[in-house]
Parts: C-alpha cells; sequence; structure tokens
C-alpha cells in the first residue's frame, strides 16, 4: 500500500505546469475566445508536442511516452488548472493509444503536433473543439469512427465556454477504427478521467483566485477573507475538492490495472467531481461578489470551463446511476402515490 | 501508487476477521446506558484477553505493535462484522496517545496496561458550562498545596463519566496567566474525595454524559501529565487524535453506507430518486474517506506531518454521517419515528459537527490554516 504519486510522477506534473504557467496563462484562454484564437492555440500545441506530452499514452515503440492512466491523473490536473484551450485529453487520452493499438499512419503526425485531435463519444451532437481539429473520434452505434475534418464546412455552435469551439458532428461517415465493445468502453472512461482530473485542476485555480481576492479586497475596512463567512465558504470549497482527490487517482489505478470496478471507479470519480464543479463555481463566483460576476475578470474562464466539462463525457446523474447500478441498488419508486394507490 | 494489502497485512486481516466472526456478541443494551456499559465492559475485556483491544500500542501494553496499516484494516474488520461500540475509546484514542508522548515511563507503566485491560476507564474533562468550543476559557483550578493540588470547579458534557473510574482534564494552575497560558493537563480518579458525578441524558436519553464536579480534590504532583503550566499544547496534541483518524476510522463509515445499502434493498418499495441518490452518495463519501485517509497514512508513514489537515477529515466524516442517516430516516417512512438503530443513529450523527471542536472552528481552522486567509 502506497496511496502517493510517485517522485517520477510529480516530476512530469512540474514540469507541464511550469510550461503551462508561461504557454497557457490566463490571456492565452482568453485569446482563444476571439477571432485571433488559432495562433494562440498553434504555438501552444506545439509546445505540448515538444514536450513529448502528445503520446503520453503510447507505447515507448510508437515514439510514445508509454505512461499510464495513473501517470495522467496529475498531468490533467495541470491542464484543469490552466484551463489549456485545446483537446489535450481528448488526443493524449482517447484518440492516440486507439491509433495506436490500430497502428494508424495517423498516429505519428498526431504525436508530433502536425494534427490536432478531438472526440466526442457522449451522442450529445456537438462536437467540441471541432473548430480547431483536424481529426475527430465519433461513435456511430457502437462503432468508434475517425472523422478527417479537413474542409469539412462545419456548423459551429455557440456554447458558454467560448474557447471550446465547438460544431455540430459533421455529417461524414469516417473510417471504422473499432466496434470492440470493451475498447469502445476503455476510450470512453479515459475521456471520463481525464475530465474529473481536469475538473480538479479547474477548481484549485478557482479556489486559488478566490483566496487571492479576498485577501485583498477591503469592505467595511478589513480583508473580505476575514469574514467568518467567507472563510466558510471557501473551507468547503476546500474540503470538497480534497476528497474528490483520491478518488480520481483510484479510478486510474483502477483502470490501468484493467479492474472490473474501473467503470464504477471511473464513475465514481467523474459524478464526484462533476457535482463539485458545480458548488466551486457558485461559490467562487460569490466570493468574488460583483467583481466574479463579470468577463473582463479571469474566474469566468476557468468556471466556464468546469460547467462545460461537468456536462461532457456524463454528467453527474448518468455516473451516479452507473454507481448505482454497481452497488445493486433497485430502480427507483414514484413516491407521489398516496398509500392506498400504491401499487407494491 | 500501490493500492494492494502485502500478504502479511492480508493474513492479519484474516485473524481479525476470523476472531471476530467467532466473538462479536449480539444485541448488547446501548453502552451509554448503565447496564448497557456493564455488557460493553465484558467485551472490551475479551477483546484485551485475545489481544485485539489495543492492536496498534506495544506487546508489553497488551497490544501487537500494529502499524498504522493493520490499524485502519483491523478498524474495517471491526465495523464490517457489526461490533460493539468502544465504550473504552476515550481513554484509548484521545488520552493514550498524549500519554505515549508525554507521559513519563512510570505513567506509562501505571496507566496504559490497566486502560487496555478496560479496568481503569477514562472520561474526557474539558468541557466546562462556560468553556466549549472556548477551550481557552477553562476556569476549574488546581491550587499548588504541598506534594500535589488542590481541584475545584466543574466539568461537564464528559462522555459516559457516570461510569468511568478516571477523568482526564485541563485545569488552570496559573490564575494570573491569560487564556491558553496557566493551563495543567491532570489526571484524576473518579473515587477521590470531593469529586461528585452526576450522570444525565444526551439527545437519545441515554445518561451518556455527565457533570464532575471538584470541591477541595487533592491530586498529587504525579497526576500531571505533561508539565504544569504546559496543558494547551500538551491537549492539543490529543485534539488532532480527536479529530482526524483515529476517533473515526473509515471502517465506521464503509459499514454504515453498506447497511444503508441494504436496507435501500430491502426497503425497494421506498427508494425513490432521492433516496437512491443518497445512498449512492453515502457510498461515494465513505469511499472517498477510506481513499483520503489511505493517502493521509502514505503521507504519515512517509513522515509528511497532517497538522490541520485532521480538520477536513473531521468535517468530512461528520457531515458523511448525518446525511447517509438522514437518507436511512428516508428509505424508513412512516417507520422513522420508531425508535431504532437508525434513529438513534441519526441522533448521534447530529453530535459530530458538535464534539471535537465544533465544524465552525474547523471551518475557521481550515480557512486560516490551508487557505491563509487572515485571521483577522
Amino acid at each position: 500500500m502506497r496511496f502517493a504519486p510517485t517522485p517520477d510522477q510529480l516530476e512530469l506534473a512540474g514540469a507541464v505546469r511550469e510550461l503551462l504557467t508561461d504557454a497557457c496563462p490566463p490571456e492565452v484562454v482568453r485569446t482563444a475566445w476571439g477571432p485571433e484564437g488559432d495562433k494562440a492555440r498553434t504555438t501552444l500545441w506545439r509546445q505540448l508536442a515538444d514536450l513529448g506530452l502528445l503520446g503520453a499514452m503510447v507505447p515507448e515503440d510508437d515514439g510514445g511516452l508509454g505512461l499510464t492512466e495513473v501517470d495522467l491523473v496529475p498531468l490533467f490536473v495541470e491542464v484543469g488548472r490552466a484551463a489549456v484551450p485545446l483537446p489535450v485529453a481528448e488526443t493524449v487520452a482517447v484518440l492516440a493509444p486507439l491509433l495506436a493499438a490500430h497502428g494508424s499512419p495517423e498516429l505519428g503526425p498526431l504525436v508530433a503536433g502536425d494534427l490536432v485531435g478531438t472526440a466526442e463519444l457522449a451522442g450529445s451532437g456537438i462536437l467540441p473543439w471541432a473548430g480547431c481539429s483536424d481529426r475527430a473520434l465519433v461513435r456511430s452505434g457502437a462503432e468508434l469512427r475517425l472523422v478527417d475534418l479537413t474542409g469539412v464546412d462545419l456548423e459551429p455552435v455557440t456554447t458558454v465556454d467560448g474557447s471550446r469551439a465547438a460544431a455540430r458532428i459533421p455529417s461524414v461517415a469516417g473510417a471504422s477504427l473499432t466496434a470492440d465493445p470493451a475498447e469502445t468502453e476503455r476510450a470512453w472512461l479515459r475521456g471520463a478521467l481525464a475530465a474529473a482530473a481536469q475538473l480538479v485542476g479547474l477548481a484549485h485555480r478557482q479556489l486559488d483566485l478566490a483566496v487571492a481576492h479576498t485577501r485583498e479586497r477591503k469592505q467595511f475596512g478589513v480583508p473580505v477573507g476575514s469574514q467568518q463567512a467567507v472563510k466558510h465558504l471557501l473551507a468547503n470549497v476546500l474540503l470538497d475538492l480534497r476528497f474528490c482527490v483520491p478518488v480520481v487517482q483510484r479510478a486510474a489505478v483502477s483502470l490501468a490495472a484493467g479492474a472490473p470496478e474501473a467503470r464504477a471507479h471511473v464513475a465514481a470519480a467523474k459524478a464526484m467531481t462533476s457535482d463539485m464543479a458545480g458548488r466551486t463555481a457558485r461559490s467562487t463566483i460569490q466570493a468574488h461578489g460583483a467583481i466574479g460576476y463579470t468577463v473582463e475578470y479571469d474566474l469566468h474562464l476557468y468556471v466556464k470551463r468546469s460547467w462545460a466539462l461537468a456536462a461532457s463525457w456524463g454528467n453527474v446523474a448518468h455516473h451516479r446511476a452507473v454507481v448505482a447500478d454497481s452497488l445493486g441498488l433497485p430502480p427507483a419508486v414514484d413516491p407521489s402515490a398516496l398509500p392506498w394507490e400504491a401499487t407494491r | 501508487m500501490d493500492l494492494t494489502w502485502s500478504p502479511a497485512e492480508e493474513a492479519f486481516r484474516a485473524e481479525a476477521r476470523a476472531w471476530l466472526e467467532a466473538n462479536v456478541p449480539r444485541g448488547l443494551p446501548s453502552g451509554d446506558t448503565r447496564e448497557g456499559f456493564a455488557a460493553h465492559l465484558e467485551w472490551e475485556r475479551k477483546l484485551f484477553a485475545d489481544r485485539w483491544a489495543v492492536v496498534s500500542w506495544p506487546e508489553r501494553y497488551g497490544g501487537r505493535d500494529a502499524s498504522l496499516w493493520e490499524w485502519l484494516i483491523f478498524e474495517e474488520e471491526y465495523y464490517r462484522a457489526g461490533a460493539p461500540q468502544r465504550v473504552t475509546q476515550n481513554g484509548i484514542f484521545l488520552l493514550a496517545p498524549t500519554v505515549f508522548e508525554f507521559g513519563t515511563p512510570e505513567q506509562q507503566d501505571e496507566i496504559l496496561p490497566k486502560m487496555a485491560a478496560a479496568e481503569q476507564l477514562w472520561g474526557q474533562g474539558w468541557s466546562e458550562p462556560g468553556a466549549g468550543s472556548d477551550l481557552a476559557a477553562i476556569s476549574s483550578r488546581a491550587d499548588k498545596i504541598d506534594g500535589g493540588w488542590r481541584i475545584n470547579g466543574q466539568k461537564t458534557w464528559t462522555t459516559r463519566g457516570a461510569f468511568c473510574t478516571h477523568l482526564f482534564g485541563l485545569f488552570r494552575t496559573d490564575p494570573e496567566a491569560s487564556r491558553h497560558a496557566g493551563l495543567t493537563y491532570l489526571l484524576v480518579p473518579l473515587d477521590t474525595p470531593g469529586v461528585t458525578v452526576r450522570g444525565f441524558g444526551r439527545l437519545d436519553g441515554d445518561e451518556g454524559f455527565a457533570e464532575v464536579f471538584f470541591d477541595d480534590v487533592v491530586v498529587p504532583d504525579s497526576a500531571v501529565l505533561g508539565g504544569v503550566g504546559q496543558g494547551w499544547s500538551v491537549a492539543m496534541a490529543t485534539t488532532g487524535s480527536e479529530r482526524g483518524l483515529t476517533l473515526r476510522s473509515p471502517g465506521r463509515f464503509l459499514a454504515a453506507a453498506e447497511r444503508l445499502r441494504a436496507l435501500a434493498v430491502e426497503r425497494a418499495g421506498s427508494l425513490s430518486a432521492s433516496a437512491r441518490d443518497g445512498v449512492v452518495d453515502a457510498h461515494l463519501r465513505a469511499e472517498a474517506y477510506q481513499l483520503f485517509t489511505l493517502a493521509q497514512v502514505t503521507d504519515l508513514v512517509e513522515g509528511r506531518k497532517a497538522g490541520a489537515e485532521s480538520s477536513l477529515n473531521k468535517l468530512y466524516w461528520s457531515e458523511l454521517d448525518i446525511a447517509l442517516h438522514e437518507t436511512a430516516l428516508q428509505l424508513l417512512g412512516p417507520d422513522a419515528e420508531v425508535d431504532g438503530p437508525w434513529s438513534r443513529g441519526h441522533m448521534f450523527s447530529l453530535s459530530g459537527p458538535i464534539y471535537a471542536g465544533t465544524n465552525e472552528i474547523q471551518r475557521s481552522i481550515v480557512a486560516e490554516r490551508l487557505l491563509g486567509l487572515p485571521r483577522k
């Protein structure tokens, strides 16, 4: 038993954090919302490729780092903390390992940073990051298909997080990649795990902003953060967040080991982090007062990404239901019937 | 990341499980009543006889020198087996760590074996009518006399105080010093002349509380634990263990979440969508608490101190416990008002955010020490 990241894992996460602090400050996320977004994204994607991050889950023989889901959690926490406006999770955790498993010729350019790959498996009809991606992994029934987005006329969708560059999933068939249910499920679970880890990082960022703000901001002659009501509001955010972290880590351990519990453990992680994300956003906006209720201040960049990720890769309701099934819970009954009308 | 147990740890688990399966008594009356307490003492002595009372203590005091990991395993098995509440816990989990850290060898040899054997039963004497969350407002005093101390004052809300034989507590030994200074940690046999103990009912009606009056109670110098005037820092060492792991191990909540799951299956006809959510939530949070403690023990084993982190534990398990019982009452429908384990458990859960430092105090600690928000 040793339930802590290894020094290697911490070192890698530290390197990513260092890179993203410089390469993906709030201004870059903000730029990604606007017309100049593409240039900023291209530079950032190149930097991530140079670090080797894009091939993190690709076997070393195929030019990757050969890392596992367990190694990836601290990396995606950092990607979340920086709200990187690119499909890092989709490329690294979902698409690249699948392409590697199938010996796809697209793998090399993807890992090298010459291609950007996104993915959407929930069946929402909306493809996040479509506007900045070259390839998309989409689902048709139980089959996963790889769509080449080059030259495809996309129908953009305005989303709350304006950096998402979303579009309707184009009606292009694409090439079948796999129809193996186990492989499809694994891709889905990896995407959900990566989203959960990003939600942890996003919450950290929102809390850091709220703490910094409430230490500085004075009302009634004292820092607002010295008021007990504000302290307790933010203490609850940390509490929520800290107990999500080990649940996300365990999900990664189970997924990497191919354990039968992986599905329930990933569901636990995504349910808890999605739930936590909603509370964190609400509390950190509140802690900022009217300043938090603007698009001029940085907080909204992280709040909105966390809303997007809480709803993606299965929302709270979906993942809670998966956990309920794993517990063998009977279906819910409608308790509205009067006692003498009850059918059971 | 390694979430597996070693063969030795698995063997320890198997041994504990087998012993508990063979020995756990069923249907004991509440340990917070006079009759029930006696029945629980019998169980405590059985635990001690087979060296399961204090697994993490050294063998010479009746323990097994178990590691923190093994202690967690034992606790999991203990609650999984539905074993009785530990009526000795305030001694074993709150006083003992302090005795190990601050006690003289004589005090250790005198106190620990009898505590483990449930011969000396310890109650906590911290709170006073005027000093609850504001522990430093303690006014019960001990005045220096030749060879010892003379105590006057009152303690209250002492858990199972009416059935205990001894009390550990904080007393003001320097009336000139302000608040945290001038306090001394004293160990007092409750049969000392001048001590009056009066039990009273908690929220559930059981005589689980007592107030303790001291009228010119004389104790020897050897009753001081950890140095005259050092009471505050000595006491803080136990608040860490009380809030954190040792008072409420994850096994307790894993077992409760499993009982809730079984109740939901049994009461499928009243499993509304919200109750179903509540069952899932209890399970998720109990597991989160377990995983959090596994990370915490890893840190402790590798020499990283927990400190104010224990406030997070306390906040989490106390709120989880209430939510879990509220869901159970929902599942019970009209039967929720019947006096039984769930309604009693619910009432007990409401004490969680109060004892060991209220959750309001804990939140302020988290905000100031972990987040760095200004004190004032």
